[in-house]
């Protein structure tokens, strides 16, 4: 941080200028001329959040995406599918038992196990063909398609959540005062902020698992060079094996989050592949911070576009992701 | 996928048995969207058209009846794509299809590069498929969107007391045609629609769209459907909203009714309008509702017919009864079948259709409001009925005209046009 003050002074100062800026958006109370520009403090806010928060869900299934795109090389595109497919066992076991932390669980373990079949049966066989594996994913995920509808059919599915998490709570964020000096609060569903920092708690876990553990430097490690890893004498294939374990696993983990304050039904699976991919492309793929980023960055991109240009709200995450392109093509956190 | 497969399969069969029988057959193509988002609404469809088959013993008019499916996702080319097989390569004489609006114009227009098949709209609502340079072998025996809400707008200001509400829907075709019909009855009738809200079809959050929407109206109208309705009254309820709710015609229908989830509940009480109730004490809707129920297990179906699997039912009806009476002829170039489908009334489960000079169907609106049955399934009851609402929606043809086509801004909301 303080190194790249030293080196960029001027985008430093308004880096810090822009978070000041929106500190006193989120925290001071609006003048008149302010909420003619931006309409209302509430809706504001609620973009705000809302962005961050269906930031956390995107960065759930694009960590995932990009960890095994980082070390393995794999444009898996089935990652969709098995985010929804996740989801749809989340609703079956939330249904059966009633426990919807328990069925987070089980949803990350079933799909985990789930990629770990795919990788011991399939791909371990055809490493480094980048075509063949980018064609056999798209078959998994058209079969898995067709599977899923025929065993759950075109209705829609909502993972039950337990009462304590249905309803709003309310922020310490004033967004209006009343005449009488009374300040309104905002009220925000406490199941997205639940599930946003639970994503952080995820995030957090990832990074230090990377950053701070033998494993974690042994996957560091191979997406930098695989070959130098297996030569130092690293059984890579069982690296590869848990990494697409936990990559896949959390992308059931998120389609159980998602049918949770979203809802499940055929098509989700290729929405979701290409809202992560647009994640990674603008992060950086194979970065973790980036997936992160990118998925903040999309998230509020989306929200605040409902709001303020609901028109072109869909065209703007491609805007951006062509802008990335153009500018850094190898992503905002990748080294070239 | 795997329907396309069987389709395939089912048409390489076919092909095998050879043209000889070709005389005692009639062969339809149809259309539904049985991927993407509106799979609900095309599986529903099939089962009409299943119900319809089967009643007939697959025979009319002395010919045996053959059906080729071809699935759809609601695009226009994707329902291009499935006509020009169903009619180049199957070579079907009749098409049924397709479900949803913007299909309907595509097929609209391809009809017309086909004079020798007949067209029947499947259930699609848009209202230029037929408003607008009609084709000639294209017969439509459902209403349009803005025909399905008539009668709604009379019905919010005479007996609800709503003065002024606020619109949230999809920006697409067919709730531009809902507002167009909702705002043209409500205007005049002395409400006011104070702001519209458009987001994109297939909106996943609308956390910030809730949160802009004004409080100080007396109801909200949202004119969303299938899977963005769930996740609306899902996130709505989770913000805790409070707003009294309006709905469109596939706002609050079988679909989202019998989704799986609890917040489908915040549907009960909310009015709405379509061409069909799902508690209606008429016995032949009955008798429709109870030989659907009987037709398929529980989970294989919806607790009634949706407005889907009700229009493919009658489209099949009116194709069989047609053949009947001319002993399934169609060797004049299907001549006279288009006359007999022109002249046809039909007494549909949902009130009594027939067709205007453009080929569009003049048929019973139904006023309803959401009430959930003792055993906790939710549905639609009647709380009051229309008859013979055509496409001028109470207006004399030149107005009508001269108000145009549903756009997002069109029709300005006013107390006389």
């Amino acid at each position: 941080m303080s190194r790249f003050i030293e080196r960029h002074p001027a985008w430093a100062l308004v880096a810090i200028l822009a978070l000041a800026f929106l500190l006193y958006l989120v925290l001071a109370t609006w003048p008149p001329g302010l909420e003619e520009v931006l309409g209302r403090k509430r809706v504001f806010l609620t973009a705000l959040i809302n962005g961050i928060t269906l930031g956390g869900l995107y960065f759930l299934v694009a960590s995932g995406f990009t960890l095994i795109f980082g070390l393995m090389r794999n444009v898996n595109l089935a990652h969709g599918s098995l985010y929804l497919l996740g989801g749809y066992l989340g609703y079956e076991f939330a249904n059966l038992t009633g426990g919807w932390v328990l069925s987070l669980v089980i949803a990350f373990i079933i799909i985990a196990a789930l990629g770990m079949v795919l990788q011991f049966t399939i791909f371990r066989w055809m490493e480094g063909q980048d075509l063949r594996q980018t064609l056999v994913t798209i078959a998994i995920s058209i079969v898995l398609a067709d599977l899923m509808l025929w065993r759950w059919g075109g209705d829609f599915y909502q993972v039950p959540s337990p009462s304590w998490l249905t309803g709003p709570v309310q922020l310490p964020l004033v967004t209006a005062v009343r005449s009488s000096g009374e300040a309104v609060y905002l009220q925000y569903p406490l199941v997205r902020l639940i599930i946003f920092a639970g994503a952080v708690v995820i995030g957090v876990l990832m990074w230090l698992a990377l950053n701070r553990t033998k494993v974690g430097m042994l996957v560091r490690a191979g997406v930098d060079d695989r070959d130098m890893l297996s030569a130092t004498g690293v059984r890579v294939q069982l690296v590869f094996l848990g990494v697409f374990a936990f990559g896949a696993g959390l992308a059931g983990f998120a389609g159980v989050v998602g049918g949770t304050f979203q809802s499940l039904q055929p098509g989700e699976d290729t929405k979701i592949l290409l809202a992560s991919l647009v994640v990674v492309i603008v992060g950086g793929m194979g970065s973790i911070p980036g997936a992160a980023l990118g998925a903040l960055i999309i998230g509020l991109a989306e929200q605040f576009g409902s709001v303020y240009m609901p028109t072109y709200a869909v065209v703007l995450t491609f805007v951006i992701m062509v802008l990335v392109l153009a500018w850094r093509p190898q992503g905002l956190l990748r080294g070239s | 996928m795997i329907r396309t497969l069987l389709a395939a399969v089912a048409a390489g069969g076919i092909l095998a048995a050879g043209a000889a029988q070709a005389q005692d057959k009639i062969k339809i193509g149809v259309l539904a969207t049985l991927e993407g988002a509106l799979t609900t609404l095309g599986e529903d469809a099939i089962r009409g058209m299943q119900i319809a088959m089967k009643q007939a013993n697959a025979k009319a008019g002395g010919k045996t009846i053959e059906v080729v499916t071809f699935p759809t996702n609601a695009s226009p080319d994707s329902a291009i794509r499935g006509a020009r097989k169903l009619v180049e390569q199957d070579k079907v004489d009749i098409l049924v299809g397709p479900v949803s609006g913007s299909e309907g114009i595509a097929i609209r227009d391809y009809s017309k590069t086909q004079p020798q098949v007949t067209f029947l709209n499947g259930s699609s609502g848009a209202m230029e498929t037929t408003f607008v340079t009609p084709s000639e072998n294209f017969f439509r025996f459902n209403m349009d969107g803005a025909q399905w809400l008539a009668g709604l707008g009379k019905y919010l200001v005479e007996e609800k007391k709503y003065k002024k509400i606020a619109a949230l829907a999809e920006d697409y075709s067919f709730p531009y045609t809902q507002l167009f019909g909702l705002t043209l009855e409500y205007c005049q009738a002395g409400g006011q629609i104070v702001e519209k809200f458009w987001v994109p079809l297939g909106t996943k959050d609308f956390g910030s769209i809730i949160a802009k929407l004004p409080d100080d109206v007396d109801a909200i109208y949202l004119g969303l459907g299938g899977g963005d309705a769930v996740n609306f009254f899902n996130q709505y309820s989770q913000a805790g909203g409070k707003a009294k709710l309006i709905g469109g015609s596939i706002m609050v229908d079988q679909t989202v009714l019998s989704s799986k989830g609890a917040a489908k509940r915040l549907a009960i009480g909310v009015p709405s309008a379509g061409p069909q109730a799902d508690v209606w004490d008429d016995p032949k809707w009955q008798a429709w509702v109870k030989l659907y129920q009987e037709s398929f297990p529980p989970d294989k179906r919806f607790t009634s017919p949706s407005l889907t699997g009700t229009a493919y039912y009658n489209d099949f009806n009116a194709v069989f009864q047609v053949l009947n009476a001319i002993n399934g002829d169609l060797s004049d170039g299907h001549k006279k079948f288009r006359a007999g489908l022109a002249a046809l009334e039909l007494d549909a489960p949902n009130g009594k259709i027939k067709l205007d000079q453009n080929r569009q169907a003049i048929g019973t609106n139904f006023i309803t409001e959401v009430v959930e049955l003792p055993n906790g399934d939710l549905v639609n009851k009647a709380v009051k009925t229309i008859p013979n609402v055509s496409q001028m929606l109470g207006l004399d043809p030149a107005t009508r005209q001269k108000i145009g086509l549903p756009s997002r801004t069109n029709p300005e909301c006013k107390t006389s046009y």
